[in-house]
């Protein structure tokens, strides 16, 4: 099937990453969608930037964490993954705080999730076929 | 208009179940087709026969079973389900466990995916 007729799906992730699952079993179905012919995109949004806050120690809450498997995101066909700006001003968090989601082939460049304005993600919300929440 | 439906909280806790019940059966009474109900989250919890609310109230699960014997395909999330405790042996007749491919065919075939929970 050709990138055109492909159809997107985006992701919103404006949850905390911890004290409720829904970012975890968010990531499983992202992890899914992500082997079935269709045009993935993930934005995190709100809380949900933390999700992507490198350096996340999960072992006092007794969780697995999945940090790594962000890490490996871009391995996963996942490579179109956006932060809000204007959520992660309001946290406190820079571009230097995002963990990174894979490297480059070519260059081995690590990958990290793009920084967008709100007027970005509006625009991109209106291409999508469909938009799941978590 | 195909429509997809997505459920996250479990029954009673929260109104998303009744929420989502009520605008499937509004949406069929105007001529909407609905592709499929996907429950994932603590949403798997809204399909067990082993509930069993007093008389003068709502049977969710039953209600849901009701909706499955119309036709309409209701998928429970198998991995949601797993951690849960919730298997086959379970399940109110006319709801189907089985894995997020389910989902991801809702969300690409249905014109709109409407998802209730927080």
């Amino acid at each position: 099937m050709s990138e055109e007729s492909k159809k997107k799906i985006m992701f919103t992730v404006r949850k905390p990453p911890h004290g409720t699952i829904y970012v975890y079993e968010g990531l499983e179905v992202k992890l899914i969608m992500a082997a079935y012919d269709a045009d993935i995109s993930v934005v995190f949004i709100d809380d949900g930037v933390y999700a992507l806050k490198a350096g996340q120690d999960t072992r006092e809450l007794g969780i697995k964490g999945f940090e790594a498997t962000y890490g490996v995101l871009v391995d996963y066909e996942i490579q179109k993954v956006y932060v809000d700006r204007q959520s992660m001003e309001e946290r406190g968090l820079t571009e230097d705080d995002l963990l990174v989601i894979g490297e480059d082939e070519d260059t081995e460049e690590p990958i990290r999730p793009k920084m967008v304005d709100s007027s970005e993600i509006a625009a991109m919300m209106a291409e999508q076929h469909n938009i799941l929440s978590f | 208009m195909k429509l997809a439906v997505c459920i996250y909280e479990g029954p009673y806790n929260h109104e998303a179940s009744d929420s989502a019940y009520n605008f499937i059966k509004a949406a069929v009474a105007k001529g909407h087709e609905i592709r499929g109900i996907f429950f994932y989250h603590d949403g798997v919890y809204n399909v067990t026969k082993l509930m069993d609310p007093p008389q003068d109230d709502r049977h969710i699960a039953n209600r849901w079973s009701e909706l499955g014997a119309t036709g309409i395909d209701i998928v429970v999330c198998i991995a949601a389900a797993k951690r849960r405790g919730i298997v086959d042996e379970v399940l109110v007749p006319n709801v189907r466990i089985s894995g997020l491919g389910q989902l991801t065919m809702m969300a690409i075939e249905a014109d709109r995916m409407v998802i209730f929970g927080d």
